[in-house]
């Protein structure tokens, strides 16, 4: 640590802070070791986002632009204040996941940004990706943009253009609790719960489909593009032998003049997005935060050196505190309980001038650890303070000891305090997220706010060697039993595999492609996206928080 | 010798109404200021706010907008002139200046009038006197017919026996009103009419004299000074030859490329013309010369002229404080001898007009006003202000720029750089025109005469240019930095402050955030595809160029400029945003790029503007033409139109039937309000077609 006199609005003389981290030994060979290979990632992760990016192939993209569309995303530029970032969610979503069909980011866009000076969540489907038609995967997204809307009271804006369910998939996308119904049964709750529900019709809204703008509070449909109908024309010809043209059908003018579906006429993709801005504008919609802010200032590190503090390799250890130190506003931490429980790292800090309460690992979670974490979660949520975990975690303590020290109820402490915390809950793996370490950590089944992963990172109930070695373990004593033989050949060629596949299934990849999480990102931009997420989550109130039974 | 200061004791001037308005208002009163005379504004209702009220020690209303109600009004100047206690009445150039009845009713009421005595004011008045005068004092003059026929048959009998090309021009005229040139017996007819319609407009007199019209002349005047005790001096000449419709635009002191010799029989000539008709204070007295430098007596302008500085800043003098000091008897502060030539004076007049539309008068607000550091040998004459607006009431003029140097090119030199800093936005003006005319080799080499702008006119009207993509760039660049302030401004408003969401970092995860700015260039639309870069440096895309883009903007003395680098050449020109248009200036030149207005926010203008013709400025209709029903073609003539004190005629934008006239002879048209509707006939018959 190092001590810097920083003033601030609110800092006098007597208040200097001594700041967090360490400029690194950036010769050494364990730093640039990490730096090249965590830069490799982040390069594989921006190469692969780049061709994400540009959707259906470009035949189909031509083909939208030739109608006088905008590409989903040049819509999502357009609706946001110019200039403005996007935070974008599960760029991944479906990477790799239906065989060899290719079907970019689900082919719906979402994610969070300012429209008229207000935080919005935005759906945008991605018609030059299979008609943007829903997948299994496209429907949980939709589904977990909505989520985030209600847990954070945001606005949410629709921009449609969707041949509806992917009818091959049907099975899997409409009769269950979680599908395609769930998409308007969400939009009449948020409705219901004051968060405006906005639609832009800017191609097609068939069948279920035609239900977005109809549940909207406010729909805007641009001529010529825009057709809404419960059965579209070949439907409608099999059905009464009917013919009729889409536009006649269930076009801009049939539903602004005659049916009153929609509600504004756009002439053009622009002016649907400029209609849309100034819905949002009368929403009378103000931002009402309940903590205090600071100015914001940078960390006195620069965040690529988390390429060569952390690295690629999970077994070599790191102090959080110097991924902390590039997180957090001017590198200040005013740390909690630091020499208790030391593998967990807890601390105040601000981040964007948010005030925040981080909890970061420093190795394997004792009942110490557990304990502190629990305290600290406390006063977190006592005093309304959002709350991030960065999870870097092998799991809990095993032993005789430690069990017989009942690290199973001083866990079940920090997993009963993480799980009803309302305070707003961030996490952001950075490295490995093993067993119930990433209960204890807030994983994604604790329901945080928003959860990212490094590039590095791993995420499985075991590690894959610790896996192969427990399953080889029993086989051995399985064998022996039965007086065989398991000889070492055997052994290895028994754990390849499962050490391959947990590779394969911890792959952050392949979490975001199930989204089981909203998003791979880059260790630099982790202030930014954290910040982003912060100033998101405080739109919503935070609630007192009820903690259930703490085992003692 | 030195300066006298040998009080004549006739008068005593301590107050002075200034019976005019704009820069040579402002101009009188800051001499009055620095003699310790306390000034009198009088001003029309559109002047309420202009410079010239501000700077007076006392304004008076003296009516409404039209001149004719106001500053023309000699009742009403002599009134305030009587109520505010003034000694003397400065009337400027313009308006009542070399109004005899004017001179004679303040000299009438003891108000000193500043100018000469009225019966000069009359005998130099009227042409075809004053020619009788000079011929008789020895003054060279040119033929031509003054008599008092005026028959049209009579008039083009004289035309026809001096030989054409005549100058038709109106006996009481001046400022190139009521002046036309017939070069046809065919066309002798027409401009006649055209003369005397403006002539009885502007001085209500159409009575027309016919003289030679001498090709390709240099118009070269001197400034001459008389006093009340007979002296007579005379304060060189200026060269005001490069007009554009008969009005000077830039002048000059002394006249390049004449000998001391022609210089001093100039001046003595111009001396003799005063002397013939007993002149006191400031005049003017204008001759034409021909290539061989003979030159022979025009007309004498009994008033101070609008290019006077330049005679002051080639000697050291200030003629509006030589004017309050002979009005008041004293003798002149300078004889002949003492009168030194120093250096070379330029004066660039600054309008608004439109130079690409043959000078077409403008009007409108000054949206953003900066001008060159004025210094001893840089002054800006000027009787508006940033946010000032240009009355379509009065003279076009926005200001006068002159600057001195050792010598004629160091002079010119000077002057390009000057015009470079002297920035308008809001309307249109003839700096960018004034710029190459004064790059012309020619105006360089001193090679000027009245035809300088129609034989050079490929060279001073190049063909636009289209900005180079690193100017592109610095637009695009200005506008994303507006968008940035407004995005802090609306963040710092808000409850929530330092919210990442509020930057303008266009920050996008994984990916680069890429937005294409479309910008209009002339009736071209470019594309500048931005990136914008983590670093926070943009990377625009024109074409197959990229662009690495970097800056900020700085203000400095009430100005932005744009601090920016563009692939490593760095560059600071002064930033204008007004609307939705960028203007760049430096000292490379200026650019203007436009973000065109979307579709949806263009207003639905009515089908009368779109198939008819439009009235170019506010202004009277002062002829119909055309009735419902009429066929016309193309270029037929609409309507004539008195705006800006210039006539104009409306011409059909294309052929078809009259549906409608919407304004008859008389009433007044407001800028670009439809005039006629004209049914297209190509329309009509689809139309009918559609109908079937």
């Amino acid at each position: 640590c190092r001590s810097v006199a920083l003033a601030t609005s609110r800092t006098y003389y007597g208040d200097q802070v001594a700041t967090l981290g360490s400029a690194p030994d950036s010769q050494s060979a364990d730093y640039q070791e990490n730096y090249e290979r965590m830069q490799a990632l982040v390069e594989e992760l921006k190469t692969r986002s780049e061709k994400v990016k540009l959707g259906g192939g470009e035949k189909a993209r031509n083909l939208h632009t030739s109608r006088g569309k905008l590409l989903p995303r040049e819509r999502i530029d357009r609706l946001l204040d110019p200039g403005t970032p996007f935070l974008e969610f599960s760029q991944f979503a479906a990477y790799q996941l239906y065989g060899k069909e290719e079907v970019p980011a689900g082919g719906i866009i979402t994610g969070i940004g300012r429209v008229s000076g207000v935080e919005c969540v935005i759906v945008a489907n991605d018609a030059t990706v299979k008609g943007g038609t829903y997948y299994p995967v496209t429907v949980k997204k939709h589904l977990r943009a909505q989520e985030i809307a209600q847990q954070n009271h945001l606005p949410c804006i629709y921009l449609v253009d969707s041949g509806g369910a992917n009818l091959p998939r049907q099975a899997d996308v409409f009769p269950d609790r979680d599908h395609f119904g769930r998409i308007f049964f969400n939009q009449a709750k948020l409705s219901s719960e004051g968060l405006a529900q906005i639609a832009v019709v800017m191609g097609s809204c068939t069948a279920g489909g035609a239900y977005v703008p109809a549940m909207a509070d406010e729909s805007i449909i641009v001529r010529k593009q825009g057709t809404i109908f419960l059965g579209g024309p070949p439907l409608v010809k099999a059905a009464t032998g009917e013919e009729v043209s889409a536009e006649d059908l269930g076009g801009a003018d049939l539903h602004c003049r005659k049916s009153g579906v929609t509600d504004h006429y756009a002439l053009d993709d622009n002016h649907a997005l400029h209609l849309a801005r100034k819905a949002v504008r009368n929403l009378n919609y103000r931002k009402n935060m309940e903590v205090t802010t600071e100015p914001s200032e940078p960390p006195l590190y620069p965040a690529e050196e988390l390429y060569g503090i952390v690295g690629a390799n999970l077994k070599r250890n790191f102090d959080v505190r110097e991924v902390i130190a590039r997180i957090v506003d001017g590198s200040k931490f005013d740390e909690f309980k630091a020499f208790y429980g030391d593998t967990l790292v807890t601390g105040f800090s601000r981040i964007f001038g948010y005030p925040v309460g981080i909890i970061g690992n420093n190795g394997v979670l004792f009942s110490e650890s557990a304990k502190k974490g629990t305290h600290f979660i406390e006063l977190c949520c006592q005093r309304k303070i959002p709350l991030i975990f960065l999870q870097n975690i092998t799991g809990f303590m095993v032993g005789r000891e430690y069990e017989a020290g009942g690290i199973a109820k001083d866990g079940a402490k920090m997993v009963t305090a993480v799980a009803c915390a309302n305070v707003p809950k961030i996490t952001v793996l950075i490295g490995g997220s093993y067993g119930a370490g990433n209960y204890g950590m807030c994983g994604r089944a604790y329901s945080p706010r928003f959860l990212y992963m490094w590039p590095n990172s791993r995420i499985s109930v075991m590690g894959g060697e610790q896996a192969a070695t427990v399953l080889a373990t029993i086989t051995k004593d399985q064998r022996a039993r039965e007086g065989k033989e398991f000889t070492a050949e055997q052994e290895s060629a028994m754990k390849e595999p499962i050490v391959r596949r947990f590779e394969e299934e911890g792959n952050p990849y392949f979490s975001s492609a199930r989204l089981w999480d909203d998003g791979i990102i880059d260790p630099a931009d982790t202030r930014l996206v954290l910040g982003l997420s912060l100033s998101a989550a405080l739109n919503a109130p935070i609630k007192k928080t009820q903690f259930g039974v703490f085992r003692m | 010798g030195g300066v006298r200061f040998v009080s004549g004791g006739v008068g005593r001037i301590e107050k002075v109404l200034i019976a005019n308005r704009g820069e040579i208002a402002c101009r009188v009163m800051r001499t009055a200021k620095k003699m310790g005379v306390r000034s009198v504004a009088v001003y029309s209702e559109a002047d309420r706010h202009a410079m010239h009220v501000a700077m007076a020690d006392e304004a008076y209303l003296i009516g409404p907008a039209a001149s004719q109600q106001s500053y023309l009004s000699m009742d009403k100047v002599l009134d305030v002139a009587k109520k505010s206690g003034s000694h003397a009445v400065h009337p400027g150039y313009g308006f009542l200046s070399e109004n005899t009845e004017f001179a004679e009713a303040c000299k009438q009421e003891g108000i000193i009038f500043i100018g000469p005595p009225s019966s000069a004011i009359r005998d130099m008045g009227i042409k075809s006197t004053s020619k009788y005068i000079m011929a008789a004092a020895g003054v060279p003059i040119i033929g031509g017919y003054h008599g008092e026929d005026q028959s049209n048959e009579r008039l083009q009998a004289e035309a026809a026996q001096i030989g054409y090309p005549v100058m038709i021009k109106a006996v009481r005229g001046g400022g190139g009103k009521g002046m036309r040139i017939a070069r046809t017996d065919s066309d002798f007819l027409e401009q006649l009419e055209s003369a005397r319609r403006e002539a009885r407009k502007s001085f209500n007199d159409d009575v027309m004299l016919v003289e030679k019209f001498v090709e390709d002349p240099r118009h070269v005047e001197v400034q001459v000074f008389g006093d009340q005790h007979g002296n007579v001096v005379y304060l060189f000449e200026r060269d005001c030859s490069v007009q554009r419709r008969h009005q000077k635009i830039i002048e000059e002191a002394p006249a390049p490329g004449i000998s001391a010799e022609v210089r001093r029989k100039l001046g003595e000539a111009a001396v003799k013309a005063a002397k013939a008709v007993n002149y006191v204070g400031a005049g003017t007295v204008e001759f034409i010369m021909d290539a061989q430098h003979n030159f022979y007596f025009m007309e004498m302008n009994t008033r101070l002229q609008v290019e006077h500085p330049v005679s002051e800043m080639i000697t050291g003098t200030d003629l509006v404080e030589w004017q309050l000091r002979v009005a008041a008897g004293e003798r002149l502060p300078l004889l002949q001898d003492d009168i030194i030539l120093s250096g070379h004076s330029f004066e660039a007049r600054i309008y608004a007009e439109d130079p690409d539309n043959d000078f077409l008068p403008g009007a409108g607000p000054l949206r953003h006003l900066s001008t060159p550091q004025a210094d001893a040998e840089t002054r800006v004459e000027t009787g508006v202000r940033e946010g000032d607006e240009v009355s379509a009431h009065y003279d076009p003029m926005i200001a006068k720029l002159v600057v001195w140097g050792r010598d004629r090119s160091s002079a010119l030199k000077k002057l390009r750089y000057c015009l470079r800093q002297y920035n308008i936005v809001g309307l249109h003006t003839n700096i960018d025109f004034l710029l190459s005319l004064s790059a012309h080799p020619e105006f360089e080499a001193g090679n000027v005469t009245t035809s300088f702008i129609p034989q050079h006119y490929a060279a001073l009207f190049p063909a636009p240019q289209a900005p180079s993509g690193a100017t592109l760039c610095r637009a695009a660049l200005g506008l994303l930095i507006r968008e940035r302030g407004r995005t802090q401004e609306f963040s710092h408003l808000s409850a929530d402050p330092y919210s990442p969401f509020g930057s303008s970092s266009g920050r996008r995860f994984n990916i680069l955030y890429s937005r294409n700015m479309t910008l209009q260039v002339g009736d071209k639309k470019v594309d500048v595809v931005v990136t914008y870069n983590k670093d926070g440096s943009y990377t625009m895309q024109i074409g197959d160029e990229a662009h690495h883009v970097t800056g900020e903007v700085k203000s400095e003395g009430g100005a932005s400029f744009l601090h920016c680098s563009v692939n490593g050449v760095e560059s600071r020109p002064k930033l204008v945003i007004v609307d939705n248009t960028v203007h760049l200036f430096s000292m490379e030149g200026s650019a203007a790029v436009s973000v065109p207005v979307p579709k949806y926010l263009a207003a639905v203008s009515g089908s009368g503007a779109q198939g008819g013709a439009v009235a170019p400025m506010t202004g009277t209709i002062e002829k119909v033409m055309v009735k419902v029903g009429d066929q016309v073609t193309a270029g037929d003539p609409l309507m004539v139109m008195i705006a800006m004190k210039m006539e104009h005629t409306i011409r059909a934008p294309k052929s078809g039937v009259i549906k409608k006239v919407f304004f008859r002879e008389g009433s007044q048209a407001s800028r670009h309000a439809p005039l006629v509707e004209l049914e297209e006939e190509e329309e009509e018959e689809g139309g009918e077609a559609a109908s079937q």
